[in-house]
């Protein structure tokens, strides 16, 4: 079996985010990117389900700009055979839409025919939480987001995932979509001989055009501002103090 | 113009406080109409007719729509989509595994987790954990949304609206519901409760965390966690707060033994009174903290349970 892994590069989640003071968006010029961690999952998952050897080959894709070719080259030294990157745009403010995102994945999946989409639940940049639901309506399949646990047995995949109060699982008909949650697994750090390696692994170049999807956005984005701040308050000295203040204060107790 | 809520519904029962914060979002756009879908959906139906500023109810009952699957349930909303303009859902779980499927199958783009209604085709979300508020107008004619429960104030009851009944559509069979193992609590849940107190990497163990749960019991409150008191097994991961797990905005929400990583702030810091207990006075926690206490945990905890 094949398993296709979408990996998005981001803002690393360590930076802190600075929004323009023209309200034009988030400053993502000469800030360190990074694979979106949950993409780190999803690789991770499927490089365990090839050392199993439940899958056979690895293909990870990404969409964006050119330089989302170095996100790609981290999932090859991780464990990825193969890589797709998908040209859609030449400027690093823009992001493509999980719409978009899906129809170019689904191009990709008819050529590839995998038996496995592993994505990541959400982008943290975005934090749509969209593309595995969408692709998987455009292709038909069965979506489990939020894995937990995934175990394949034949055409079957049986995925345990976090819902609100606590876990259900579910078994869909393969091919699939699954989005891995926090706690799928703990992905690996690529050595160096690897890294070395990756950078000979093929990575095959494409544009949106390729694929006949127009990414042009559905959504515009008017304005981008910074939250409501928060200051800090003050510091009580014990316990007693603490109660008070919520009492009397506050008027929360 | 015609707005359809999918109401948020958990073993068969209407989640009353999820679906009544959408519903004063949806309210916003124009008349409601809540579908109820599940297995057995007559009393949720009845129960959110009786939601305040409802049109009316459409209540589907069907084998495949008992557990959430996101297959069957996505068909059936798009079976009725052509009447409305705006379909909404909480952004539970639930909602979040809905929507996005059923905005691809209608071609346009879902709108996650809004927090804000400008108009009917612009909308506030954040984005990048909460360290910015997008406004984005959309292009499509039909709009699909989630909504950030911890944003609107739930409606409560007083309406009294007709329940119609609809028929489910073919279940397209790609999934099917194994089991789901959701634990029963007394404890009010997370994202309606008014107090809250969450524990972090620093309570070190399950055991421990039964202190921070015997302060609730006190407070009458939500018990909450950190990523890193999931991870390590300290808490289940339904208490997860934050960027990828629950947004609150209690009237307390009491942090002990968190850091305030950006992507936990995200899920608590529109709380009305905040309150830190950290022994470390550098820990970010208390840029946004109302009241903070320098202490070790271990020592405040028991005290607290003692004198509340
Ligand atoms: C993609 C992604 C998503 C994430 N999503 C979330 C999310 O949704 N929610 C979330 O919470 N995190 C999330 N995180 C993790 C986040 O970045 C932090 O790692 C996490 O919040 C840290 O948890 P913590 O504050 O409990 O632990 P730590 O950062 O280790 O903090 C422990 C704190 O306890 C204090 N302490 C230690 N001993 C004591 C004592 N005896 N008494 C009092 N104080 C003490 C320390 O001073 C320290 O401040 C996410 C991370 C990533 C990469
Ligand atoms: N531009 C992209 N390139 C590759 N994968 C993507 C892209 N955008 C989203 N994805 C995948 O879809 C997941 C969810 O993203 P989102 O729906 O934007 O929150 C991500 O974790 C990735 O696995």
């Amino acid at each position: 079996m094949k398993v296709l892994v979408p990996v998005k590069r981001v803002i690393d989640y360590n930076v802190k985010v600075r929004v323009k003071a023209d309200g034009s968006g988030v400053d993502l010029a000469n800030v360190k990117m990074s694979m979106n961690p949950f993409d780190e999952i999803a690789v991770e998952e499927a490089i365990r389900l090839k050392e199993k050897g439940v899958a056979e080959e690895i293909v990870v894709v990404s969409i964006g700009v050119k330089q989302s070719q170095e996100t790609l080259r981290t999932a090859l030294a991780m464990g990825a055979d193969r890589a797709i990157l998908i040209e859609a745009s030449d400027d690093v403010h823009t992001d493509i839409e999980p719409l978009a995102v899906a129809k170019l994945l689904k191009g990709v999946i008819d050529e590839e025919q995998p038996g496995l989409v592993l994505l990541g639940k959400q982008a943290i940049d975005n934090d749509m939480n969209a593309t595995g639901q969408m692709l998987a309506a455009l292709l038909g399949w069965g979506q489990a987001t939020n894995a937990a646990e995934l175990a394949i047995e034949g055409d079957t995949a049986t995925v345990t995932r976090e819902v609100d109060g606590g876990m259900q699982t579910l078994k869909l008909k393969m091919p699939a979509i699954v989005t891995a949650d926090l706690r799928l697994n703990e992905p690996r750090y690529a050595s160096l001989p690897n890294i070395m390696k990756a950078k000979k692994k093929p990575l095959d170049a494409k544009t949106a055009a390729d694929y006949g999807v127009d990414v042009a956005p559905r959504l515009t984005v008017v304005s981008t501002a910074e939250p409501k701040g928060r200051s800090a308050g003050v510091k009580v000295a014990d316990v007693d103090e603490l109660i008070s203040k919520l009492k009397n204060e506050a008027g929360v107790l | 113009m015609a707005v359809l809520l999918i109401a948020e519904t958990l073993a068969g029962e209407l989640a009353a406080d999820a679906t009544g914060k959408a519903l004063s979002a949806a309210k916003k756009l124009g008349d409601v109409t809540i579908l109820v879908a599940g297995e057995n959906a007559k009393g949720a139906a009845d129960a959110a007719a009786k939601l305040d500023g409802v049109s009316k109810v459409l209540c589907c009952e069907d084998p495949s729509l008992g557990h959430n699957l996101a297959e069957p349930k996505a068909a059936l909303v798009v079976s009725i989509a052509g009447d409305y303009e705006h379909i909404l859902a909480p952004a539970t779980i639930a909602g979040k595994n809905l929507m996005p499927r059923v905005a691809a199958l209608l071609d346009v783009m879902v709108i996650s987790d809004i927090s804000g209604i400008v108009d009917g085709d612009t909308f506030e979300r954040p984005v990048y954990a909460g360290n910015a508020i997008q406004t984005v107008k959309t292009s499509d004619a039909k709009k699909v949304l989630t909504v950030r429960t911890a944003n609107f104030d739930a409606v409560g009851e007083g309406g009294s609206a007709s329940v119609e009944t609809i028929s489910a559509v073919e279940n397209p069979g790609v999934s099917e519901w194994v089991e789901d193992k959701i634990a029963a609590s007394d404890r009010p849940e997370l994202t309606s409760a008014k107090r809250i107190i969450s524990g972090g990497r620093a309570m070190a163990s399950k055991e421990n965390f039964a202190i921070i749960e015997k302060v609730a019991d006190k407070l009458g409150a939500a018990v909450g966690a950190s990523r890193a008191a999931v991870d390590s097994g300290y808490a289940p991961n339904d208490w997860q707060v934050g960027q990828t797990g629950k947004v609150v905005a209690p009237e307390l929400y009491i942090a002990v033994g968190i850091s305030g990583a950006i992507q936990h702030l995200a899920g608590m810091k529109d709380s009305k009174v905040i309150v830190a207990i950290n022994k470390d006075e550098e820990a970010p926690i208390f840029q946004v903290a109302d009241y903070g206490l320098v202490a070790d945990l271990f020592d405040v905890l028991p005290e607290l349970e003692s004198k509340l």
